[in-house]
This record gives structure tokens, C-alpha cells and sequence, in this order.
């Protein structure tokens, strides 16, 4: 008789990870019960970081829901304060005497502050979950470059985390005077440290055979689960939002879209968590590249803030006052995938409701499932995988 | 694959339930009202015909029509559907009203499993019962909470488990108040030494 680490041995035991936990990201607490080492159910408890931040989207005006955004999702406060000045415009504009115009220069500083943002924020999946399997050291690579892009951030509207940058219109300052350059120089600085970094991780047995064939999720699974996002396309999924819906000037740009296939070889299995991992990493090249060329077509600044080329924000204050009675769904793609917002307007300057729908909501709604026969030091790998932010969970 | 129309879509689901009203809001978004008796049957046609194959639950989500400036004045809870199909590439939204005194819709978590998370959220915050849910609890909020926050009626608790929300004198002032809906909470108890 061979006994192996997954042969049941009868005897449970019941684990509480949380909701302070290392590598929760947040306060996520998930009770596990074990059998040896094998994870027979797993229940993820939510709601300690719930800030109602839905209810009070239902008690302030239109324009003041914006820094209420940043905290949806700080790691990408960026991409959380464009989603909803995307669907707050889009409500304007399906009424012609509200119709907002957001000026292009305002367009292209939107797509460089959201693509920089994802830089950062993959950088933090990615270097968190080689530090939860273990690897201490390229998180610290990564967050040292994080720290590039908050620079230029903080330099950009004050702030290092939440920005309440973009606006309904446009985006609240115009670039600093040398922005381009230091954006062109933290962009040309940052390339060889990814080849390092991947040098250090990505390309490590270690660390891959640990993650090859982990929490599999196939192709009609995470369909059906309404996984989105890079969770999406590590299963599998050709589909990205920034190339099949475009918004903003992203159908200009020509979005290259990297799916997951399997990368880890041998043991590999499409939707493994070694293919979420990698196709973080290829989205960083990805925004490497959309920043240059946006950079190529940022126009030259105007004297007027509301110029429709060269400015940076148009007038919203009269209309965003009167928006058009009705409802509006807008989704864009977030660093964690899918960020949709529904808002409902009565017609005055207060939502009737505002609804975030969020990647990490439902890749947390599939943990039960994944973490089923996973070995208990999985867990964390997995939950590093599919780069949870517990705020975005319970908002 | 090939995209439909809201309106091909409307005539597709119509078609097989002549009950469902395609109808749009007033910024001219179309959506398919469905009664909650026919929820299940519909969803489950939008999902598994072949040039329709809605196969994504993009959100589950809901609003409070009460004191919503509309004619007829409703005051039922709006369960909204929005559907994606990743085979087609279109959208569809549908939209079920569940009357306010007997908040229950049949729940999609057979249909898609994605629904589990959404229903429990919609529980929480709206109210709604979703019938056949395997653990229809709340999500957000602590288990023995009362009251669903997102109601247009829901009145801010005093405490919780003693602990007061509000510092003395201090009210929920900051809430706009809309026409026929009480705002501000009762006022905190004085606590006695």
C-alpha cells in the first residue's frame, strides 16, 4: 500500500486564516478545513473592510463620488476613477443638451495615468505572489519600482495612492512641465529591471514548478464563473475590453492582448496559476508600450482648460447638475479586470444609484471552489493568483 | 458569431415568451421586463440558444423604486441582469420587478454560477430573497444585522450591540433628504450612568 499526501486520512482539522493574515492582502478571512494536507472546503468570510461605498455614492452629488472611487480599489485608484467618470459621461451624453466632449489632450493623459497605474498595481500582484510562495526578494524589486510611478504621480495631482485625478470631463491638472521625459525615462529605466526580474522569478524552477497545474480553472469555468480580466485571459479567454469595446483613445492605440497557454511546460495546464501570473507580466509590457505611444500623439498643451484639443478638462459644472433622467452601464478594464459601473440618475445632481462591479468580487466567488483538493500551502499561491483586493470585494 | 441587436434580441425572446415586454428607460437604454414567475425559463433561454448563448452574468445588481420620480409611481425593488455572451460578442439587460411586500425572485446561480456571489450582495443590500440559492446569506454586512441598506426607507441604526453610531448631539444630517423618505435616524438614545 503506497500512502501519498492526498490519500484522506479522516482526520479534519479546522483553519482560520484571517482576517489578519500576511498574505490575505487585506483583512480576507477564509476558513479552511483540512484533511492532512489537502483542503477539502474552504468558506471565505467578507465584509470587514465594507465601507457602504455604494450607499454613499446614493447620498452625494455626482462630481464629489470621485475620491469615494479612489478607495474602491487603491491600488489602482487610476483605472477606479476613470470607470466611473467614463459611465457618469456616458450618462451626459445620451442627452444632447448635456453632451460632454472630454478634450483629447485629457483622452491621452487618461489612457498614460491608467496605463502607468497598472504597471504599478501588476507589479504588486505579481511581486506579492512570488512572496507568498516564498520569494521574498522581487517584491521588493517590484515595489521599488512602484515607487517610480508614485513619483511621478504625487508630482502629477499631490497624491501617492489616491488620486482623485481624472474627473467627469477631463482629468483635474494638466502634465507638469517635463512630465513626458520623466515618464520616457522611468519607461526606459524600467525595461531592463523587468528583464531582471524575470530572471530572478518568472523563469524560476522553483517557483514554477510550485505554481504549474495549481487551482486550474478551464476555459468554460471561468466564463461561467464571470471571472474577468487577467483571471479571464489566463484560462484561456481572448478578450479584453480595451480592444473589443474600446473607450477613451484605446481603439487608436491597437491593444496587443497576451492570453494564457500554458507557460509552465511540462506541467503546465492552461489556467493554472502560473499562467495568471505570466500574463500579468506580459500586461506589463503591454502598458510599457501603450505609454510610448501615447506619448507619440499627446497634443501640445492649450492656454484653455476646456480647449477640445489641447486642454484638459471640459465644463461639466452646469450639466453634471441636470443629468439626463435614466441609466447607464459602462465597463472598463481595470487592472483586476472588469471594473462596471451602473448608475441610475432620478435627474437631479444626486445618483438615484450607483453600482461597482468589480474583478476581485468574483474571482473571491470562485475561491471555494478552486481551493477544493488544493494543498493547504497552495492556498495562498492561489489567492496571490488571482490577485484579490480585499477592498474591492466588500467596498 | 455574430453580434445581434437589442432589438433582434427582443424579438428572439419575445418570440418564444410572449410575456416578456421589451421595453427602454428614459435615455432610451432597452432592457426585457420578465416577470418573476418566468425569470428562470428566460434566462435559461437567453443562455443556451445558439445565435444568442448569453453566456456571462456580467452583473447582478438592483435598485429601490420607491419615491422614484416615474408614472406609474412603483415601489417595488428592480432586480437588473445584465448579460454577456463571450461567443457573440452583444448585451443584452433584463430586468425583473419584485413587488416590495413579497421581495422573491427565483435565483440564476443554475444558470451561471457567478450569480452565487451577486444574489447573496443583492440580499444584503436590497432585500431581495432568491429562491433555491444554496446559502442565501448576507454578505457584507454582519449576520444579525437588520434592515437592508440600499432600501430608499432604510433608517440608519441607532447602535450596534451597544456600540452608538452617532457622538452626542451629532445627526445623520448630511444626507440629503428626498421628498416623502425620512433621512435622519431617530435621535441616539441618552445613555443613563
Amino acid at each position: 500500500m503506497t500512502i501519498e499526501a492526498t490519500t484522506p486520512s479522516g482526520e479534519r482539522m479546522t483553519l482560520n486564516m484571517g482576517p489578519h493574515h500576511p498574505a490575505t492582502h487585506g483583512v480576507l478571512r477564509i476558513v479552511v478545513e483540512t484533511d492532512g494536507e489537502v483542503v477539502e472546503t474552504c468558506t471565505p468570510d467578507h465584509g470587514y473592510l465594507h465601507r457602504s461605498i455604494e450607499k454613499i455614492g446614493e447620498c452625494v452629488e455626482w462630481p464629489l463620488f470621485v475620491p469615494y472611487t479612489d478607495r474602491v480599489d487603491y491600488v489602482c485608484a487610476m483605472n477606479a476613477n476613470l470607470a466611473y467618470c467614463i459611465a457618469a459621461e456616458q450618462l451626459l451624453n445620451t442627452s444632447p443638451t448635456t453632451a460632454v466632449t472630454v478634450p483629447q489632450r485629457a483622452e491621452c493623459i487618461r489612457v498614460l495615468v491608467a496605463e502607468l497605474n497598472r504597471i504599478s498595481s501588476h507589479l504588486i500582484a505579481v511581486g506579492a505572489m512570488a512572496m507568498d510562495v516564498g520569494a521574498y526578494t522581487p517584491f521588493l524589486h517590484g515595489i521599488a519600482q512602484r515607487e517610480h510611478v508614485n513619483d511621478i504621480f504625487e508630482r502629477l495631482c499631490g497624491q501617492r495612492l489616491t488620486y482623485n485625478y481624472v474627473t467627469i470631463g477631463g482629468v483635474a491638472f494638466d502634465l507638469y512641465e517635463n512630465a513626458a521625459e520623466q515618464i520616457t525615462a522611468f519607461l526606459d529605466a524600467f525595461e531592463p529591471e523587468m528583464v531582471r526580474f524575470n530572471k530572478l522569478i518568472t523563469t524560476n524552477t522553483i517557483f514554477r514548478d510550485r505554481c504549474a497545474g495549481v487551482a486550474v480553472v478551464s476555459r468554460d469555468e471561468a466564463i461561467a464563473w464571470g471571472l474577468v480580466g487577467p483571471n479571464l485571459r489566463g484560462s484561456g479567454v481572448d478578450f479584453d475590453l480595451r480592444r473589443d469595446e474600446p473607450y477613451g483613445i484605446y481603439g487608436k492605440l491597437g491593444v496587443r492582448v497576451p492570453v494564457g497557454q500554458a507557460f509552465a511546460g511540462r506541467h503546465g495546464v492552461v489556467g493554472d496559476c502560473y499562467d495568471r501570473y505570466l500574463v500579468r507580466l506580459l500586461e506589463i509590457q503591454e502598458s510599457v508600450r501603450l505609454c510610448r505611444e501615447v506619448l507619440k500623439i499627446l497634443p501640445p498643451p492649450a492656454a484653455k482648460a476646456a480647449d477640445p484639443v489641447g486642454g484638459w478638462q471640459a465644463d461639466v459644472t452646469k450639466v453634471i447638475k441636470r443629468p439626463p433622467k435614466g441609466e447607464v452601464h459602462c465597463r472598463t478594464e481595470a487592472p483586476r479586470g472588469e471594473m462596471g459601473y451602473f448608475l441610475v440618475s432620478d435627474g437631479t445632481k444626486v445618483p438615484w444609484r450607483v453600482r461597482v462591479r468589480t474583478g476581485s468580487f468574483s474571482a473571491a466567488g470562485i475561491f471555494h471552489k478552486v481551493m477544493r483538493g488544493a494543498f493547504l500551502a497552495d492556498v495562498v499561491a492561489i489567492i496571490g493568483s488571482f490577485d484579490v483586493v480585499v477592498p474591492e470585494i466588500d467596498r | 458569431m455574430s453580434a445581434l441587436t437589442a432589438e433582434v434580441i427582443g424579438q428572439r425572446t419575445r418570440a418564444a415568451f410572449p410575456q416578456v415586454q421589451p421595453l427602454a428607460t428614459e435615455n432610451g437604454r432597452p432592457f426585457l421586463q420578465v416577470a418573476p414567475g418566468d425569470l428562470q425559463q428566460v434566462l435559461r433561454f437567453l443562455c443556451s440558444e445558439r445565435d444568442l448563448r448569453f453566456d456571462t452574468l456580467m452583473d447582478l445588481t438592483g435598485y429601490d423604486l420607491l419615491k422614484y420620480p416615474m408614472v406609474p409611481p412603483s415601489d417595488a425593488i428592480v432586480v437588473v441582469y445584465l448579460l454577456w455572451s463571450h461567443v457573440h460578442r452583444h448585451k443584452t439587460t433584463v430586468k425583473v420587478l419584485a413587488p416590495r411586500a413579497d421581495c422573491r425572485v427565483p435565483t440564476a446561480s443554475s444558470i451561471w454560477p457567478a450569480a452565487l456571489y451577486f444574489e447573496r450582495e443583492v440580499w444584503d443590500l436590497l432585500g431581495v430573497h432568491f429562491e433555491g440559492h444554496p446559502s442565501q446569506k448576507r454578505i457584507m454586512s454582519p449576520d444579525d444585522w437588520t434592515g437592508h441598506p440600499l432600501r430608499k426607507d432604510y433608517l440608519y441604526p441607532v447602535d450596534y450591540h451597544g456600540v452608538p453610531h452617532l457622538r452626542d448631539g451629532q445627526h445623520f444630517e448630511h444626507v440629503p433628504a428626498r421628498p416623502g423618505i425620512p433621512a435622519v435616524a431617530p435621535a441616539p438614545k441618552k445613555s443613563t450612568p
